[in-house]
């Protein structure tokens, strides 16, 4: 065993240069190896790369899609995000939990399937979904699910998943040779900048007859934000970069759209990936960038090879590489970092860690990564749609860009709109359009509520209908999530708190304590037994987790908790139970004593159950 | 006139404070109390506990991570936050097991001082009880995870001022545990004298045998509360 240990181990660190940065994407490659990394292959690899074992095993404990122990050949993550569980989910989970024998979190004794959830898979328009190893499974029933279940043992170890999961190829790219996925785009709606018809190098031959300076200079004029979330301008962000000092440069796209509800991004990579490269260029010519790394989340997975392929072509062509284009002077070429399963690597700071093989944990800023980003160089950290702008942007001009949209949010945003409308996919529409016209066009008239910009964002209702989407007035990433008739906002909240609890790194107290118990409180008020304080208790543990937390993590985790109590508070004021005679209604003695009278054997005398 | 020399208010005191300092050290250095927890003298900061966390021009920050600017306006002493280290302090002390009556570092810990500063008598919020272990597999150390509040003082001190890596985390968000870099603390190279041990500001880390050797009255906050070491000694109050 041991020597089949090292010939796992070492080789595989062999590759990577022994290289202790690049400690995630051997931690990946060993996994794959060995199916799971237990506390040997953890030694094996610290003694390799001559770290702690702590610092390994800090990381494979840290990433979802890591697992220390042994796991079954196949991982079967099903999707447990709020659009995944409107569309039947539970009773998939049930499904599989039948056909497999096991429960989640536990693998068949065969060691063939391990049962796990997992936060947003980036699906929410073909929900429930879950991936099956790399495969993307979306659209399941239970009947289909125990189905190739079923199939997939009578096929054996050997066969690929594929030949069983995937009946029907997607649209588009999804029936590449290289992607052969049953995901379907569902784009909606084309708008003017990204899915217009694109007219390939355009931008970049434009951006290279210009100086560096020139190029900010233009994206500065056409008043581009960051598309992340955050809506930072830019041309300011690269201006910086390009101001500090150091022998190096980096640029980072920001492919982890983890927020729950987005998946913007993915019909991007699928479709547009050479707008994608050639932004992402443009920016490296911009900022004095050698290197680009392209972060893709582990669940994308299914898209490396075929991204791999487009930047081999690129680079085939001379858009890669030394003297892109043929300019003297300007190289640049891009790798490809995976993700493992973890929604804080979207927080830049984060990714940065992530991408130095380190723990998921944000940063202290400053330094910013401006100043000190990926080991130490400045660094320019932009989102997947904010760097596809951009080659638009040189191509048609800083006017034509600023002319759409509204003043102080200009161009198109992409939203990812999942849950209770007829036509769920992502939509091209100019920034400044109301949420009432992106309802209208979505199907989903109905609404009784809107989840904007993901569980950081805000959960609106009708009142608000009539705002609009841009940075100044309802700000997202791109995730709408809309709730028909009939949905509760508490269950809304309680479950993007089951996100975030998930999903903190845990460096920092208000965050990692704080949302467990604002849980607690949520499901106290759901389980009927709130009472009028607990409001006021919510409202003010929420404000204390958004004022100390360290990141943008913490500093937003609450909202799904402090919005619905804000815009729905008659849906909490319903289910609280004023005391009486000074007593807490909400303090239920006999299931207080429950365990205890298990364990003893005894009843209690005077609050028998 | 010092050009490394910079001005700015807290609560409206104005300081001097030299160019490169953080907040925290350059309101040590003008006695100004900043409460804190997971930072120590001689460590980079960590910025994790957040209990420094102070309003920079309106902003919240943490003062341990935060550099001196010319003419910040900073709040520190303010009613808004002291409750927002009370609920800070708070959420440490459901987040664990925590029994001071039970704890040989009562009287010497640093979350019970902060406690009593803030005059915390019973936690605001339930109890979590995690299952959390206890190491003592080691001759002259041991570890009482029920008590550690993730501070990353002992990971720090002992890669940065010890030359070792006895520590270190794992797991993430509520389930980050400190951890020890072998399958057990008796694996590792720790020793009692180390000033890993010592950095603990609870009672997480303990060397063996020595445990109540300073009888009560003549334990480090006895008399003066946790900060009263930095403050200048104003009688009376
Ligand atoms: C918890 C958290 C998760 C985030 N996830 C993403 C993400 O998945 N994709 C993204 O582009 N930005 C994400 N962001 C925002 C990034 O920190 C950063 O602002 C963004 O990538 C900058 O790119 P932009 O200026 O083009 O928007 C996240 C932020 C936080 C706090
Ligand atoms: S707010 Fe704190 S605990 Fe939460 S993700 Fe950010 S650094 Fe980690
Ligand atoms: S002392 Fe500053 S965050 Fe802990």
């Amino acid at each position: 065993m041991s020597a089949s240990l090292q010939d796992a181990v070492a080789p595989v660190c062999e590759s990577f240069g022994r290289d202790r940065t690049r400690l995630l994407d051997i931690l990946l490659a060993v996994q794959q190896r060995l199916g799971g990394i237990d506390d040997r292959a953890i030694d094996a690899v610290a003694a390799e790369l001559a770290i702690p074992r702590v610092d390994v095993a800090g990381v494979v404990s840290f990433y979802s899609f890591l697992a220390p122990g042994p796991r079954g050949r196949t991982v079967i993550r099903l999707c447990n995000d709020l659009p995944d569980l409107m569309m039947g989910a539970e009773k998939v989970a049930a499904g599989l939990e039948e056909e497999l024998g096991i429960r989640f979190g536990e693998t068949t004794p065969d060691g063939r399937f391990t049962l796990e959830w997992a936060s947003c898979i980036g699906m929410s328009d073909q929900a429930p979904a879950a991936l099956f190893d790399d495969v993307v499974v979306p659209s399941l029933t239970p009947g289909t699910a125990r189905r190739l279940v079923a199939e997939l043992r009578r096929q054996g170890d050997a066969g690929d998943l594929r030949r069983v999961l995937v009946r029907e190829y997607g649209d588009g790219a999804n029936a590449h040779d290289l992607v052969r996925a049953s995901v379907k785009n569902n784009l909606r709606r084309a708008g003017e900048v990204i899915f217009a018809p694109m007219e390939a190098g355009a931008g970049l031959g434009k951006a290279l007859a210009m100086s560096p300076a020139e190029v900010i200079r233009e994206v500065k004029t056409a008043r581009l934000r960051g598309r992340g979330g955050a809506g930072f301008p830019t041309g300011m962000k690269w201006e910086f970069v390009r101001a500090a000092d150091g022998p190096q440069r980096y640029l980072i796209c920001n492919a982890d759209e983890g927020e729950p509800g987005t998946f913007k991004d993915r019909v991007i990579l699928t479709e547009r990936p050479d707008l994608l490269f050639e932004g992402m260029t443009i920016a490296g010519y911009a900022i004095g960038a050698a290197h680009g790394i392209l972060y893709l989340r582990g669940e994308y997975a299914y898209l490396r090879d075929y991204l791999e392929h487009v930047l081999a072509a690129r680079r085939e062509k001379g858009l890669l590489g030394k003297a892109v284009c043929g300019k003297a002077g300007f190289s640049f070429d891009i790798r490809i970092q995976m993700g493992a399963g973890a929604y804080v690597c979207g927080e830049e700071t984060a990714l940065i860690s992530s991408c130095e093989g380190l723990r998921g944990d944000p940063k202290n800023r400053p330094p910013f990564p401006a100043q000190r980003g990926y080991l130490g160089h400045p660094t320019s950290v932009n989102n997947v749609e904010t760097l596809c702008c951009v080659p638009r942007i040189l191509q048609m001009g800083s006017g034509w860009f600023a002319s759409m949209g509204s003043r102080r949010s200009t161009g198109t945003k992409l939203l990812s709109i999942s849950g209770d409308c007829t036509r769920r996919g992502v939509f091209e529409l100019p920034l400044g359009t109301t949420l009432r016209e992106v309802l209208a066009q979505c199907g989903g008239e109905d609404a009784v509520a809107v989840q904007v910009g993901g569980p950081s964002g805000k959960l609106v209702g009708p009142d608000a209908f009539d705002r609009e989407i841009c940075f100044d007035d309802l700000a997202t990433g791109g995730a709408l999530v809309v709730f028909g008739p009939g949905r509760d906002p508490l269950w809304v909240a309680s479950q993007y708190m089951a996100f975030f609890i998930h999903e903190s790194c845990g460096y920092c107290t208000p965050c990692r304590v704080g949302n467990v118990l604002l849980k607690e409180r949520i499901d106290r008020i759901l389980a009927g037994n709130g009472e009028p304080d607990d409001l006021d208790y919510l409202a003010r543990l929420g404000a204390s987790v958004k004022t100390a937390s360290r990141c943008g993590l913490g500093q937003t985790s609450p909202n799904p908790v402090l919005s619905t109590l804000e815009n729905f508070r008659p849906a909490y004021e319903a289910r609280l139970k004023p005391p009486v005679d000074g007593r807490q209604p909400g303090f239920d003695i006999a299931a207080k004593l429950a365990e205890s009278q298990r364990l003893t054997g005894r009843k209690s005398v005077h609050f028998d159950a | 006139m010092n050009t490394d020399a910079i001005t700015l208010t807290i609560d409206g005191k104005k300081i001097e404070a030299r160019r490169g300092d953080t907040i925290l050290e350059a309101a040590d250095r003008a006695g100004v109390y900043v409460p804190r927890l997971c930072w120590m003298k001689d460590l980079l900061p960590a910025g994790g506990c957040r209990v420094c966390t102070v309003r920079v021009n309106g902003r919240p920050q943490a003062a341990c991570t935060q550099p001196v600017a010319p003419g910040m306006v900073i709040e520190n002493d303010t009613e808004e936050l002291r409750e927002l280290r009370r609920d800070l302090i708070d959420m440490l002390f459901v987040e664990g097991n925590h029994f001071c009556m039970f704890c040989e570092k009562s009287g010497n810990c640093e979350l019970q001082a902060l406690a009593y500063r803030f005059g915390i008598t019973a936690p605001k919020y339930p109890y979590l009880f995690p299952q959390r272990g206890v190491d003592a597999s080691h001759p002259d150390v041991m570890i009482d995870g029920n008590r550690c509040v993730l501070c990353g003082r002992c990971v720090r001190a002992s890669r940065a001022l010890d030359g070792k890596h006895v520590f270190g985390f794992t797991g993430r968000g509520p389930g980050k545990r400190l951890a020890v870099n072998g399958p057990n603390l008796a694996a590792t190279d720790v020793a009692a004298p180390d000033r890993a041990v010592a950095a603990c500001p609870t009672g997480t880390l303990l060397v063996k045998r020595v445990g109540y050797k300073v009888p009560v009255g003549r334990r480090l906050y006895d008399h003066s509360p946790i900060g009263s070491e930095i403050e200048p000694q104003t009688p009376g109050k």
